[in-house]
């Protein structure tokens, strides 16, 4: 009998290409999803060493970092977001990489595209030069962010040599509360572990408040592993995942389909499998959540107040939040539910996909953004996640509450293009870093859910979303 | 990628935790194609004022460590996005060594790719090594012997990885190596994939 192993040792061991010495590997990295802010300094080295991309349908590439969300038609203004975007485009040609250009509707947001078009897949090993590809873990990938000179070297060779990381588990049983999702649970998670808790680790999803998810949900889960300081989450697939899959453009087709389940269906840890770690969170106790600093662990329920650093006991700590309370402007004490926003942001690879708008558009139908909201705006995950949400009308709902109404891609979650928060502005944002300068130099941010960020954009201070329908309800 | 071996300098002391990758490079400095010149928007936020001027109170401003190439942090340096540019800014600058008390894993290994040695060592031997950079007082990282040498005389040791530490003595280029040792291996992985999960190689 083989000893009891974890999905990730399973998945390791099934790409490993030759042993290294000290607990290292070649892996054999099965997908690789481009973009154009860490390809261009790879694509470049590689044609000055007249080194070939192994296997160009092995990778997808699209421009989603820098690209404009409105009036994309007349291109992109800004000349070095310019450039980064040709360059794709020509570094793609000449290599034979599959492309979504800018007009494509299956362009989007690399985490979001990637699952759509099935391109995800259980089992493989996925990586794209951007940490939040952890959100690929949902479908029990092996997915994790590189920088450039990885990005080469999977380009040149379609392998990786990593060092094997340890076992996590964090379980989360029990039934989330209504108005409790996904991404309050990864915040709480985070919140518990601390943003390097899973430093070191692969962090497995567990339990029955995950198995309960949507695929739509799990990836928000697994795309904040990240936070934790984990490269890689991982939730073992299941009947959810396979009808998720069945029938997008890369899926394994009918003939092969059956062969791809049979497989698929070994993905989980043995009963017995032994994690280095354990956490264990339980669902109902769950509330919605608000970061109140900046890094995704300062966070607490939307109940709670703005904490007093004086009572941290941890002097790094203490005074990692005197400086973030200095730079949130934020008084030891206030309840957080007071505190006042003037921007509101929905998008991201953490929450952009048709559920994270359907949630919102629920909140917003029939109501306003409060007049003391300057800018709301609600940017989708893909051409696709935006057709499907026009179908169903939600642009309408969220055009008439007032929110702008975009076009896909990266947009204020980084804001290397023109979508940023001004210096000294709040924002109730949906996406997954609340750093210092994150969504514009001098800007604050508060991580929260779709229908929470939906509720601060109508009462314009961050509300609790439980209640919120039966105070303000119609 | 240059060989790292043996270096002496007086570290520049910047003891907080978690320090990202936006704060190491912010994302106005990402749009360029070339891993040139990013040494400018090295901790762009800090250094420079709101009327963009230098700040002169920040530790990077400061001309007693503008020739550092050790940079003294604390726990999880280099946290978050994956962005390369962060090793790139960081060479640029010149900084080839960072000691911290830990290490992100995707920078620890973009830094090892552009031959940044990355030493994590206890918190109290982090803080006396901040204070030697604060005393002006000058560091010696020996690779070879994978020590921390002080000017009184007291040596610290680290652990690295056998891989990163041979491609870093010798300068080594990744990509070569494997391509030079692992093709063939590469090849019958692929052969054997094609008949377990065929719908991964359609074109
Ligand atoms: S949406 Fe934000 S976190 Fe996600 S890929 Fe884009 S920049 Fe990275």
């Amino acid at each position: 009998m083989p000893s009891p192993r974890t999905l990730y040792d399973k998945i390791w061991h099934n790409h490993l290409v030759s042993d290294a010495e000290s607990g290292s590997g070649l892996i054999y990295i099965d997908r690789h999803l481009v973009h154009e802010v860490t390809s261009p300094q790879a694509f470049e080295k590689l044609a000055n060493q007249g080194i070939p991309v192994r296997r160009p349908e092995a990778a997808l590439a699209v421009a989603d970092h820098n690209i404009p969300t409105v009036g994309r038609a007349e291109g992109i203004t800004d000349e070095l977001a310019r450039l980064q975007v040709d360059m794709l485009r020509r570094n793609v040609m000449r290599t034979n990489i599959p492309y979504y250009d800018v007009d494509d509707v299956r362009q989007g947001i690399v985490h979001v595209i990637g699952p759509e078009q099935g391109f995800t897949q259980p089992g493989l090993t996925i990586v794209c030069g951007d940490s939040h590809t952890s959100t690929h873990g949902a479908f029990g990938a092996l997915a994790f962010g590189i920088g450039t000179s990885e990005v080469e070297h999977v380009l040149a060779t379609q392998t990786l040599t990593l060092k094997k990381a340890k076992n996590m588990r964090v379980t989360v049983s029990g039934t989330l509360p209504l108005g409790v999702t996904a991404k309050d649970m990864a915040l709480a998670i985070i919140g518990e572990i601390g943003t390097n808790g899973g430093t070191g680790h692969v962090i497995e999803f567990a339990g029955e408040a995950v198995e309960a998810l949507s695929m739509e949900a799990r990836m928000t889960l697994c795309n904040m592993a990240i936070e934790a300081g984990a490269r890689s989450g991982l939730i073992a697939p299941d009947e959810t995942t396979f009808r998720y899959l069945q029938g997008r453009p890369f899926s394994p087709k009918a003939g092969q389909w059956e062969q791809a389940i049979t497989l698929w269906s070994q993905l989980s840890s043995d009963p017995e499998a032994k994690f280095d770690r354990e956490v264990h969170l339980e669902a109902s106790q769950i509330a919605p959540q608000v970061t109140w600093g900046t890094n995704p662990e300062q966070v607490l329920a939307i109940t709670g107040h703005v904490p007093d650093p004086a009572t941290i006991a941890d002097k790094g700590k203490r005074e990692a939040a005197e400086r973030a309370l200095a730079y949130m402007d934020l008084t030891p004490g206030m309840p957080l539910s007071e505190i006042a926003v003037s921007h509101v942001f929905i998008g991201s690879c953490t929450n952009s996909r048709i559920e994270d708008l359907r949630a919102a558009a629920d909140v917003l139908r029939g109501r306003k953004v409060a007049d003391s909201v300057t800018q709301a705006m609600v940017v989708p995950g893909s051409g696709l996640v935006k057709m499907m949400a026009e179908d169903e009308g939600l642009d309408r709902v969220f055009l008439d509450a007032g929110f702008e109404w975009r076009d896909p891609g990266c947009s204020m979650c980084l804001a290397m293009n023109p979508d940023k928060v001004p210096p000294g502005a709040r924002c109730a944002s949906t996406s997954n870093r609340n750093f210092v300068g994150r969504q514009g130099p001098g800007s604050r941010t508060h991580l929260l859910s779709p229908a929470m960020a939906a509720a601060a954009a109508v009462t314009g201070h961050l509300t609790d979303i439980r209640g919120f329908s039966a105070v303000e309800g119609e | 990628m240059n060989a790292f071996r043996r270096l002496q300098s007086i570290p520049t002391p910047f003891c907080h935790d978690n320090i990202d990758t936006d704060a190491i490079i912010p994302a106005a400095y990402l749009k360029t194609v070339s891993r040139e010149g990013l040494g400018e928007g090295l901790f762009a936020n800090l250094r420079y004022r709101d009327d963009k001027t230098p700040d002169p109170q920040c530790v990077f401003n400061e001309p007693r460590f503008e020739s550092s190439r050790i940079l003294i942090s604390g726990d999880n340096f280099g946290c978050g996005s994956s962005r390369e540019h962060a090793a790139w800014a960081l060479v640029d600058r010149g900084y080839i060594c960072v000691i911290a008390e830990s290490f992100a894993d995707i920078f620890a290994s973009n830094a090892f790719k552009n031959g940044i040695l990355t030493i994590a060592l206890p918190k109290d031997q982090v803080t006396r090594l901040a204070a030697e950079g604060e005393a002006g007082r000058s560091l010696v990282v020996d690779l070879q012997e994978m020590t921390v040498g002080l000017e009184d005389g007291t040596v610290f040791t680290f652990d690295l990885d056998d891989f990163r530490r041979t491609c870093l003595l010798n300068g080594l280029d990744e990509v070569g190596l494997t391509i030079k040792h692992h093709a063939k291996a590469i090849s019958a992985f692929e052969e054997r994939q094609k008949l377990e999960q065929p719908w991964l190689y359609r074109q």
